[in-house]
């Protein structure tokens, strides 16, 4: 993108897509500054994509790195999948926003500081030596000096506040800033302000004023460049809100208990980046929803399997190191053939590692992390909103088949949010449970349904239909405890082939492109948005590459073989050191499959993507 | 889902009612078998109909029990029966759930979960068979070990100091406290009943011989020539009196309790400690756990019976509440909810 610099003239810049990234201090209110300023554009019909990106530490001190909250958002005037690799314009608060975030910047594009935040003890604090306005830091960026704090305070002075409030206005100051620099109406934020202060009304008045002045603020300077015009997105007819990955996990879940009738009970221990989902579950008990807050991840499983076992809808969910403590208890259930639905909201590892970083390493520990023969049915979310899809996909399998799920999510997808068109509850697909029937005989508890080879459930309550199960290797049909050779091979064969006879019941993977050609690039999971922007974007320039992306790990969907042997060459990107490139190469030995990955915490960017394919076409 | 049905119009359940068709495979001459036809006495007097019965149980030869009771069973791995018991009783209230555990598995790999389930106070009856010694592993020391215990892994006896189950109940705020034997089946059979009757996490620690790796464990609890002397069965209004005469009681002497004898030393019963199971500062029945030989008697019957909300009593309330809070009545509500916006 090139910015025209007029002098005094405002000229109008076409965009049809814009990078916007705001940081400041944690308190500075950047998290709500981001999201009015993506829900304003949503309204206005741009597609978008978000991602926060939060400090580790709670409260690290004031005008510290440690302590920068940042909030980045992709508009589009047309379709969005990322939030954008580098941000056409930053928001920075202090000097440390400053200092953390200028690598999310795009050379030539533009930065707007709060030029009273930079006093000599700030500039230290964020560990530059002179100050960066001033020593040629900024050199090749576009930087707008607006002195928020101090016109802020100004704009507030017939308001009866105390100065910590006023201060903490002076986020809506850059909002009107960033309002009038993408053409937008104040009318959509100042319908928020009013309800969410509806009991402070000096609150909201001075939250609007702040507004108003940044606003008028930006159209009356002369180092703003244009007006950016970022038309609305061809976007498909419908009924839309904003949904994070977390949050459309959970909600996916409780769909699926309201569908069936059945309650739903969440074990958890609170675990980044899951906590959200215990959360939101926590706010709907009347919903017919249980939450746990277990003593521990074990304790989490066990709980939602004994709530399974008396006939509910039992879920846990965790992230890596809470998964891997998880390991034996998801055994039981795979022994025990019951319905359980595991969440990993994967993060950045081995270990402890980092919680507040995204990653995509957990796809061994989903598909192998239990002692023996031990297979699970695995799935993995693509995008934030069809969380929610594959958390009720999750369910319905678990119960129709009866067994364990691993819905495989990860800290971006769980955090990031985007406009989302959500279904009517009457539109989501029936689950059917294989109830067990009393029919006058002795019920058999591991007699299996001849198509899935899911047994029939009974469960407490049921007069008639007592039994005992547990984990101990059990003879087929009896279900009674059994230490014969042959029966045990076989019930390892029987359970196995359950799991594998889902891909029966999942549709193919589908593929964007030819279906066959010079380069397939293949993803699963939280790499969606980015695999399919840059591919797209190589497709525009008339080059040879198509994206398969895989949300059904284990069982793979049926036309897997099919689609990676139509191409010359197979890249599956991933961040991690190539774990489902391995699971691919393991279960099709004879197709050469390439690797690509990334390790550092944070998503692929659409630029290095197309470097990588471009240089793969070459070859 | 069957809902209960009504007991009225079914003949009344009997003890072979409860008996499973699978052969018991515990060691002969095993405690458990007088703690298994205990408990299949006691069902029948509960007037619960069988299938809202269910047993829940860990790992280890105590965790066997589930298979052995014609009810709904659930043999689940290793500490973590309460946490599955937990679910079971918070996913259908309706349900009377029986949580068996050894004493490994509740107060060495399970006792976060064992601590936690007494302190939510969920309606569940958990039975310890206590019999100090790891039994399904064959013969290491167990958290209940004494001191000193020559065991397989501990050739120069245990160096380690013993827990004791009713310490750890009523420091994890239980609510329901008992203590029975597995020589005394007339004893554990009224003890479960009332146990299925309190309200809240019931614990019964039963005193339990394992024939094999540690014999005679409680042989001087148990044994006929010093049995009345070092057990006092106590009950909730009645003095702690105890021997062969019911002479003997226990009196309080400043901060101590101390043996003392009906008529000598000018002892009379007014001087001896009525029980008080409701009382709910717990110091007293504190002493009462920490009781044993040889300058004490182990105390038996149930030492602690107090009221309070059960977890799934507030968490009904929790419902309400929520339900009065919230205006969504269904997810279609839910996901109508907030900002949302057309396009067309």
């Amino acid at each position: 993108m090139s910015d025209t610099i007029t002098n005094g003239k405002k000229a109008t810049v076409e965009k049809d897509k814009v990078v916007i990234r705001f940081a400041g201090d944690s308190g500075d209110g950047m998290q709500l500054t981001g999201s009015q300023f993506s829900f304003t554009s949503a309204l206005f019909g741009n597609d978008l994509a978000t991602f926060p990106d939060f400090p580790a530490e709670i409260r690290a001190p004031l005008g510290t790195v440690e302590g920068v909250s940042g909030f980045q958002v992709q508009i589009g005037g047309v379709n969005i999948y990322t939030p954008g690799d580098q941000a056409d314009v930053l928001v920075a608060m202090n000097p440390a926003a400053l200092q953390s975030n200028l690598r999310y910047a795009r050379q030539g594009g533009t930065i707007i500081v709060d030029m009273d935040a930079f006093d000599k003890r700030n500039i230290e604090k964020a560990g530059f030596k002179n100050n960066p306005i001033e020593d040629g830091t900024l050199d090749g960026y576009n930087v707008v000096e607006a002195p928020i704090s101090s016109l802020t305070k100004t704009a507030l002075e017939g308001i009866q506040l105390d100065n910590k409030s006023v201060m903490r206005c002076k986020n809506m100051f850059a909002l009107g800033m960033m309002y009038w620099l993408f053409d937008r109406p104040l009318s959509d934020t100042e319908k928020y302000l009013d309800g969410k202060f509806k009991k402070m009304p000096a609150i909201a008045e001075a939250n609007k004023k702040a507004l108003h002045t940044g606003y008028h603020f930006a159209e009356t300077i002369e180092a703003l460049p244009s007006m950016y015009k970022v038309p609305a997105a061809k976007i498909e007819p419908g009924k839309y809100r904003h949904i994070s990955g977390n949050i459309a996990t959970a909600w996916g879940l409780m769909a699926a208990s309201e569908k069936l009738g059945i309650k739903l009970f969440y074990g958890s221990y609170p675990i980044t980046p899951a906590s959200d989902i215990l959360h939101e579950l926590s706010k709907h008990k009347h919903l017919g929803i249980v939450t746990l807050q277990a003593e521990d991840e074990i304790a989490a499983v066990c709980s939602a399997i004994g709530a399974s076992y008396a006939g509910q809808l039992g879920v846990t969910a965790s992230s890596g190191p809470g998964i891997a403590l998880k390991g034996e208890a998801i055994g039981l259930a795979i022994m025990a053939e019951i319905p359980l639905v595991i969440v990993d909201v994967q993060r950045g590892g081995p270990s402890t590692g980092l919680p507040t970083k995204t990653e995509q390493a957990d796809i061994n520990l989903a598909l192998y992390g239990r002692n023996s023969e031990s297979p699970c049915i695995v799935l993995a979310a693509s995008t934030p909103s069809n969380c929610f899809e594959f958390a009720y996909t999750a369910a319905k399998l678990a119960l129709e088949h009866m067994t364990p799920v691993i819905l495989l999510t990860d800290g971006y997808l769980a955090n990031g949010s985007e406009p989302w068109k959500f279904p009517r509850m009457s539109e989501l697909p029936a689950i059917k449970i294989p109830y067990a029937k009393p029919n006058g005989e002795a019920y058999l508890p591991y007699l299996r349904d001849n198509e899935t080879l899911a047994r029939y459930w009974a469960i407490p309550g049921m007069a008639g239909l007592e039994h005992r199960i547990g984990g101990l290797e059990k003879q087929e049909n009896t279900g009674n405890v059994s230490y014969d050779p042959a029966n045990h091979e076989k019930m390892v064969h029987t359970r196995a082939e359950k799991v594998d006879r889902v891909a029966n019941y999942i549709p193919d993977v589908e593929v964007m492109g030819e279906g066959k050609g010079k380069l397939l690039v293949v993803g699963w999971g939280g790499t969606y948005g980015s695999l399919h922007t840059s591919v797209s974007e190589l497709w525009k320039a008339g080059r040879d590459v198509d994206h398969a992306h895989f949300n059904f790990i284990n069982p793979l969907p049926k036309n897997t073989r099919q689609l990676l042997s139509s191409y010359e060459k197979v890249v599956v990107c991933e961040l991690n050191m190539g774990q489902f490139a391995s699971h691919l190469r393991s279960k099709f030995p004879d197709i050469k499959i390439e690797s690509y990955t990334k390790i550092q915490g944070l998503p692929f960017t659409v630029t290095e993507l197309k470097e990588k394919f471009i240089s793969l076409l070459k070859d | 889902m069957a809902d209960t049905i009504d007991i009225q119009n079914k003949p009344a359940l009997t003890k072979k009612d409860f008996a499973s068709d699978q052969l018991v495979r515990w060691c002969p001459g095993c405690g458990d078998y007088s703690i298994l036809s205990a408990m299949t006495n006691a069902l029948p007097q509960l007037g619960i109909p069988k299938e809202n019965f269910v047993f829940v149980s860990g790992i280890g030869c105590a965790a066997r029990f589930p298979y052995y009771m014609n009810t709904y069973g659930f043999h689940t791995i290793h500490g973590r029966g309460p946490a599955v018991a937990t679910g079971v009783k918070l996913a259908n209230p309706k349900l009377s759930v029986w949580e068996i555990q050894g004493d490994g598995d509740a107060l060495a790999i399970g006792g976060n979960h064992f601590i936690h389930a007494l302190r939510r106070n969920i309606d569940i009856n958990i039975l310890l068979f206590n019999n100090e010694i790891y039994g399904l592993t064959k013969g290491q020391y167990s958290p209940t070990s004494p001191t000193g215990l020559v065991t397989k892994s501990t050739p120069f006896g245990a160096v380690e100091r013993p827990f004791h189950a009713g310490e750890l109940v009523i420091g994890a705020q239980g609510t329901y406290y008992a203590r029975t034997i597995d020589t005394n089946p007339k004893l554990m059979a009224e003890i479960f009943v009332k146990a299925a009757q309190h309200v809240g996490t019931s614990m019964v620690e039963i005193l339990q011989n394992c024939v094999i790796f540690n014999d005679d464990a409680h042989a001087q609890v148990t044994g006929r020539d010093n049995r009345d002397d070092f057990q006092l069965h106590i009950e909730h209004g009645q003095p702690m009196l105890f021997g062969k005469d019911k002479k003997k009681g226990l009196r309080l002497n400043g901060l101590k309790l101390e043996v003392v004898t009906k008529g000598k030393n000018g002892v009379t019963e007014n001087d001896i400690l009525v029980h008080d199971a409701h009382e709910g500062d717990s110091t007293l029945h504190m002493m009462l756990v920490r009781l044993k030989p040889p300058h004490f008697p182990v105390v038996l019957g149930v030492i602690r019976e107090v009221k309070a909300p059960a977890y799934s009593e507030r968490l009904a309330a929790e419902i309400e509440l929520s339900g009065q809070k919230s205006r969504y009545k269904n997810m279609d509500d839910l996901l109508n909810s907030g900002e949302t916006w057309e396009i067309k």
